[in-house]
């Protein structure tokens, strides 16, 4: 069938839809590398703005460190650009079982295996691995890659309350006519950056016959003690069965993913999960690039030590300027505004000020709970937090709306 | 209100409202399009009805729109009451 006007008409109908909603997401072109200041092109055409930048995954500001990309680029030279292959006809090279290697014995796991992406490794793990017989048992605020891949599954899906472990413990015990039970979690929630009660989820998974399943991709290299992630940071390293990660957030943020965990489940996605077997292999030069962020995070833990400490500082000058938070004590620090136009407007005013940060609101969010999430970085120097915070008190003053309570912030936006 | 519509009201409100969480459920009120339930969520629904009812839902069925209102849910369960199972 032609593109024909009709149809053309039909999309252009959904489009405008979706601006009428305040859905519509521009792209703002930024030129610059990655780091804690950044230069963006915004709006399109207009001169480059110098930006804090609080809100990229570059939790340990390995993305432009001068090692990773001097190994990179060795990689680039020694192994080339890239494989034309999947990884199972001619696409995996040694670099390729080294890096899984390096990523078995950091997370704790039996075995590993790369994916071109988390997204890809959350789609591909449960129809690989579970069937009708089986429940996958999910916290309900799980990032999306993940309600996708087990909606590709054919074994039954069930939800907890976020974080709920009484919630989920009777999900468990409904449960315990299936061949096999999972239990689906995040470790850091992405947008609240609350940690998962991996403990007590451990000990439900062992009461009642469970495997569990942690995506950990907002906490690998950095949360726990030597940034093992939520399983360190929690006590239960090598009892997690299955954990999905990235290579896109703290870990150099390029792209790639992985699943890590017991053999035979590894094993089980490198015979059937879709994504593996239909996706090219990770580039080379990510995977040397990758290589080094494993000797750098396994050498020290400077970084994750001082994304930490940053953490502590960002949320402290959040409150004591008067801003409703998200507790938790991950790098993600949620501003609660509940309201989705001023969340858009607050953003607008930040970038005004020189602080790149993004509004986010349904449904990325639940109704009613839209944000800022600033996200803090080992980049970050005293002063840029400094200079951020003075931004956001200045925005925030505009919108009266610092020392408001959650209440009173609801009922301002409602007049 | 009748013995069926407060025992799917009284569900809903117990597994998908959080603590705290003040928003009132009443017959007409959005569940899936106001946020309440979101549609992954929506299969425990579905289960919880199947085993109390004696009913079985076909997937084709369980739509969002049929899941949306409590008012709508009770309607199918009715629906499918009078099915053989």
């Amino acid at each position: 069938m032609a593109f024909d006007d009709a149809v053309r008409n039909s999309y252009q109908a959904d489009i405008q839809a979706i601006k009428a909603a305040g859905l519509f997401k521009e792209e703002r072109y930024i030129h610059s590398p990655q780091h804690s200041e950044i230069e963006v092109e915004f709006p399109l055409g207009s001169g480059l703005r110098k930006c804090i930048n609080v809100c990229a995954n570059n939790y340990l500001g390995l993305s432009s460190h001068p090692d990773v990309i001097a190994a990179a680029h060795a990689g680039l030279d020694s192994r080339g650009y890239g494989m034309s292959s999947v990884r199972f006809i001619c696409g995996t090279q040694d670099m390729h079982r080294e890096l899984e290697h390096r990523l078995t014995a950091f997370l704790g796991a039996e075995d590993t295996l790369l994916f071109p992406s988390c997204m890809d490794a959350n789609a591909g793990f449960f129809e690989a691995c579970l069937n009708e017989r089986d429940v996958m048992i999910a916290d309900r605020l799980v990032h999306a890659s993940i309600i996708d891949g087990m909606r590709l599954c054919k074994a039954m899906q069930d939800t907890f309350k976020h974080s709920d472990m009484e919630h989920l413990e009777e999900k468990l015990i409904e449960h315990q006519d299936k061949r096999l039970r999972m239990i689906v979690t995040d470790g850091v929630f992405s947008m609240d950056g609350d940690t998962a009660k991996l403990d007590r989820i451990v000990e439900l998974a062992e009461k009642y016959n469970a495997m569990v399943f942690l995506d950990d991709s907002h906490a690998t290299g950095f949360i726990g003690r030597t940034g093992r992630g939520t399983h360190e940071h929690c006590g239960v390293l090598g009892k997690i069965d299955v954990i999905t990660t990235t290579l896109g957030k703290a870990l150099g943020g390029a792209s790639g993913g992985c699943v890590s965990g017991r053999r035979e489940l590894v094993e089980m996605c490198r015979q059937r999960a879709r994504p593996y077997l239909f996706s090219n292999a990770v580039a080379p030069v990510i995977v040397a690039g990758a290589l080094k962020v494993m000797d750098l995070i396994t050498a020290s833990t400077d970084r994750r030590d001082k994304l930490e400490w940053n953490a502590r500082y960002w949320r402290g000058l959040l409150k004591e300027a008067g801003f409703d938070i998200k507790e938790g004590d991950s790098p993600i620090v949620p501003v609660m505004l509940y309201d989705a136009k001023l969340a858009q407007d607050f953003a607008r005013d930040l970038f005004d000020e020189g602080v790149y940060a993004v509004g986010f609101f349904f449904p990325v969010v639940p109704k009613g709970q839209a944000r800022i999430r600033t996200q803090m970085s080992a980049a970050h120097e005293k002063h840029h937090l400094d200079s951020a915070i003075a931004a956001f008190r200045k925005v925030g003053r505009k919108h009266g709306i610092l020392g408001l309570s959650k209440k009173e912030l609801i009922a301002m936006c409602a007049v | 209100m009748d013995e069926l519509t407060k025992m799917v009201r009284d569900y809903v409100i117990k597994e998908y409202l959080e603590e705290g969480d003040e928003r009132e459920v009443t017959e007409t009120t959005p569940l899936i399009s106001g946020g309440i339930v979101d549609s992954f969520s929506m299969v425990s629904l579905k289960r919880f009805l199947e085993r109390k009812c004696s009913i079985k839902i076909p997937d084709d069925d369980a739509t969002p729109q049929a899941f949306d209102t409590v008012q709508s849910i009770v309607a199918l369960v009715r629906r499918f009451q009078q099915v053989p199972v």
